[in-house]
């Protein structure tokens, strides 16, 4: 019974903090000034909020129904690994389309690469090698066991 | 306690999602609106795995893994297009 209104109390509090993450982030990309800026809500903020949500989920359907929960780990480990990947692509397509920034934003603008852009191919190694094994094997004599 | 703490988050994530569409409709930019296409997304599985906990049921967690891997998908997909002018090369 204690047990129970425990784990209760900390499903409403991960939940109520979830929720609060999620809403600081949205509020942070309507409100602030820039894009650069404005890419940091969502990108933490709301990934740190659905996580707090979906571990809420997966105590709550632990303790109700005596059995583990798997999938919510899986869309956890999903959206936090692909958050930094998005913010990481939307950063770059920012700086390529010159977007204005306020004078506040530090830092100034680098210049992508050729390949970046699409201006030219992306350079590749003209054959995969193995990462180790440098000597061709054509020339080592296969050696016979006397 | 559950049941307040259910409707305080549904309210939040509402308002999160009131604010994202605001900020699709007047970003200036198309990396705006699709960083705002993006964090939509993910307010939605928050809502999807809040109905499930309302509704006292599981079967809607494949629907919000098949939302984060199709909005991944689509914002690298946008990403691409806008940054190299082609999907796959």
């Amino acid at each position: 019974m204690t047990f129970t209104l425990l784990a209760e109390g900390v499903v409403a509090f991960l939940l109520v903090a979830g929720g609060m993450f999620a809403f600081t982030g949205s509020l942070g990309m309507l409100q602030f000034k820039d894009f650069f800026m404005r890419l940091h809500g969502p990108t933490k903020g709301t990934t740190l909020g659905i996580g707090c949500m979906l571990m809420a989920s997966m105590l709550y359907f632990t303790v109700t129904q005596r059995e583990f929960h798997v999938q919510e780990l899986l869309i956890t480990f999903f959206l936090f690994l692909t958050a930094p990947v998005t913010g990481h692509m939307l950063a770059k397509t920012g700086l390529h389309m010159h977007l204005r920034f306020i004078t506040g934003t530090r830092g100034s603008l680098p210049e992508l690469r050729d390949e970046d852009v699409g201006q030219s191919r992306v350079a590749r190694p003209a054959k995969a090698r193995h990462p180790w094994r440098t000597r061709r094997r054509s020339r080592q004599k296969p050696r016979l066991p006397r | 306690m559950l049941v307040i703490a259910l409707m305080i988050s549904l309210g939040l994530i509402v308002a999160a999602m009131a604010m994202n569409v605001l900020r699709l409709a007047k970003g200036p930019d198309v990396p705006d609106r699709l960083l705002a296409l993006d964090t939509l997304y993910v307010n939605s599985i928050a809502l999807i795995v809040l109905l499930g906990l309302w509704l006292n049921t599981k079967t809607y967690f494949e629907a919000a893994i098949l939302i984060a891997m199709l909005g991944f998908v689509g914002t690298m997909a946008i990403c691409r297009y806008l940054l190299r002018g082609d999907i796959i090369e």
